[in-house]
């Protein structure tokens, strides 16, 4: 793995892509999953489980991107981020609700006053294969219907077949489109096909302004997996280490378990420690995780396994 | 040529694998290691059994009879297996009849146990019975394989996913019988078998939220605790024959549902 030479070196961070090439190195796919591996078995104690627990709740980004979402589908959802579990207040409410830009609206009415942001997927969300200046459009109309958070697709298409700088400029469009709302770049990592390019794709999108790097769509299967994840937070310590911005990081897609969340709370621990245990500079992108989590919040209190028909059906 | 014969390693049978403990542990029982579950193989079995639970009583009532038959076919092959692990071969051999036994009873159970009300109005008014759900069953000690499939096929046969703590005492013969739902076209997680403390595992099962039924039969000790924790979700708690065959071992293990339909629409 590629080590920071010189921490004492600033580097600007709009800094162009082309100059950083060399310091991008090669991942060791097998040490990077072998590590993964290694930190999924670690054993959570009781207490920190719970601690964990509520994290996890405070870090979801509650997400519903179907063709048939309804204003009163993400009326639901909102009401549920603000409380998840009706009967039991102790339970904070999650990060953010993640909609389409046509449903940001109703998402921002209905969250008024509460604590949990709106964020907008945008930029021909999920393929990303539209003309720029109307990707920027829609960016820009998400933060005018209410989104302050806005999760945009690179285009993949530019990516492989080696336009680097053209995606770098994409970003960078979105970014002056969007600002001062908060940016998250999805790399799409299950069709990016090699660690390698997933870091490449990593430092770019962060060198190009990224408040966060994304893993997925939820399209797309694989979607965030646990050696990706790794890979991009080794590519934002990496980031932090050498000028000192701090990038978040979202895997979304797939995460469907506690036990699953939990072992991504780990891996983000050990690589880049607990300034990073924060809702600020980590999300989970999902839906059924929440139930999971509710579920085993409840059990860890009244000492008795749960079942989902307790629920609700999001 | 003398040969290192390949010895059985006996394990959980969990949505239609088989499993260590997650614990690792192991007991001494019938001069075997047999696994011995914790309650978190109790929770893996229950959401197992939760996953198949559609499928399970989805398939139709002929087909599902079909399945169970099934079963006992492939108990017959295994029965030289089975008896050397159980009570010897006239037990094996009542308990295959009686999976023969039960598995008739799978498209007959709505005529026998449902029907057609007469009402005082315009109405066409019906019961048909309905699986309970998830159903945990304590096997009795005695006899270690007639006492399993006893209790276990009154649950299935109406279409209930199970999951049985087998003899404490003599648990070989339940995962030998579990090699031979393996291969039953039953599909994975309708029925789970666990082998290990009762005292243990009982507890759990039965304060378990996503449990809807659970058969003390061979729970002995303390019941009043565990129809307590029982209480907590309103469990329908069942007692039955530990060795018989019976239209009411079924009958407890579904729900009646009652329909009106409007005569003339």
């Amino acid at each position: 793995m590629e080590q920071a030479t010189s921490p004492t070196r600033q580097v600007e961070p709009f800094e162009p892509f082309e100059p950083r090439l060399t310091r991008i190195g090669a991942v060791d796919a097998v040490a990077l999953e072998a590590r993964a591996a290694d930190l999924a078995k670690r054993s959570i104690k009781r207490g920190s489980k719970l601690e964990a627990l509520d994290l996890i709740v405070r870090m979801i980004d509650l997400t519903t991107l179907e063709g048939a979402d309804t204003p009163g589908k993400v009326a639901a959802l909102c009401a549920k981020a603000v409380r998840p579990d009706p009967v039991d207040t102790s339970v904070p409410s999650v990060a953010a609700v993640c909609v389409y830009p046509t449903l940001a609206g109703e998402a921002r009415r209905r969250l008024d006053g509460a604590p949990v942001h709106v964020a907008s997927v945008a930029t021909a969300f999920p393929s990303g294969q539209s003309p720029i200046a109307l990707k920027a459009a829609e960016a820009r109309a998400a933060v005018e219907l209410g989104a302050d958070e806005v999760d945009m697709v690179i285009d993949r298409g530019a990516f492989l077949s080696g336009r680097h700088a053209e995606v770098f400029d994409q970003i960078v469009k979105v970014r002056e489109a969007c600002a001062p709302a908060h940016l998250k770049v999805i790399l799409e990592t299950g069709e990016l096909g090699t660690y390698d390019a997933v870091r490449r794709a990593s430092l770019l999108a962060m060198a190009a302004g990224a408040d966060f790097i994304k893993t997925s769509t939820g399209k797309i299967s694989p979607a965030a997996t646990l050696p990706v994840t790794l890979c991009m937070l080794e590519a934002i310590r990496d980031v932090h280490v050498e000028t000192g911005r701090v990038v978040g990081m979202k895997p979304a897609g797939g995460i469907r378990h506690s036990k699953q969340a939990i072992q991504y709370l780990c891996v983000l621990h050990e690589t880049l420690g607990r300034d990073w245990l924060t809702p600020q500079r980590f999300r989970f992108g999902a839906s059924s995780l929440l139930n999971d989590v509710l579920m085993q919040i409840r059990s860890h209190k009244t000492g008795v396994y749960e079942t989902p028909d307790r629920f609700t059906v999001d | 040529m003398s040969r290192l014969p390949v010895k059985k390693t006996y394990k959980l049978f969990i949505g239609g694998a088989f499993p260590r403990s997650e614990s690792g542990r192991t007991f001494l029982a019938d001069g075997q290691n047999v696994a011995l579950a914790s309650r978190k193989d109790a929770r893996d079995a229950v959401r197992a059994a939760r996953g198949a639970f559609a499928r399970w009583s989805g398939t139709t009532a002929y087909n599902r009879g079909q399945v169970l038959y099934r079963l006992a076919e492939r108990m017959e092959a295994r029965s030289s297996d089975l008896a050397a692990v159980a009570g010897g071969r006239d037990e094996v051999e009542r308990s295959i009849d009686r999976v023969v036994w039960y598995a008739g009873w799978a498209d007959k159970l709505a005529q026998a146990l449902g029907g057609a009300n007469a009402v005082a109005g315009p109405y066409f008014n019906f019961t048909i019975p309905e699986p309970t759900g998830v159903v945990a069953t304590i096997a009795p000690d005695e006899p270690p394989l007639e006492g399993l499939v006893s209790r276990i096929l009154p649950a299935l046969v109406s279409g209930n996913a199970v999951v049985a703590v087998a003899s404490e005492t003599s648990p070989l013969a339940a995962i030998e019988l579990a090699e031979a739902i393996a291969t039953s076209d039953m599909p994975g997680g309708a029925l789970n078998i666990l082998t290990g403390r009762r005292s243990e595992l009982a507890p759990i099962l039965a304060g378990h939220a996503d449990v809807n039924a659970i058969d003390l039969t061979g729970a002995n000790g303390d019941v009043a605790e565990l129809e307590r924790l029982a209480a907590g979700n309103v469990k329908r708690v069942v007692r039955g024959m530990p060795a018989g065959e019976s239209l009411w071992e079924i009958e407890p293990l579904v729900e009646m549902k009652t329909v009106w339909h409007p005569v003339g629409v």
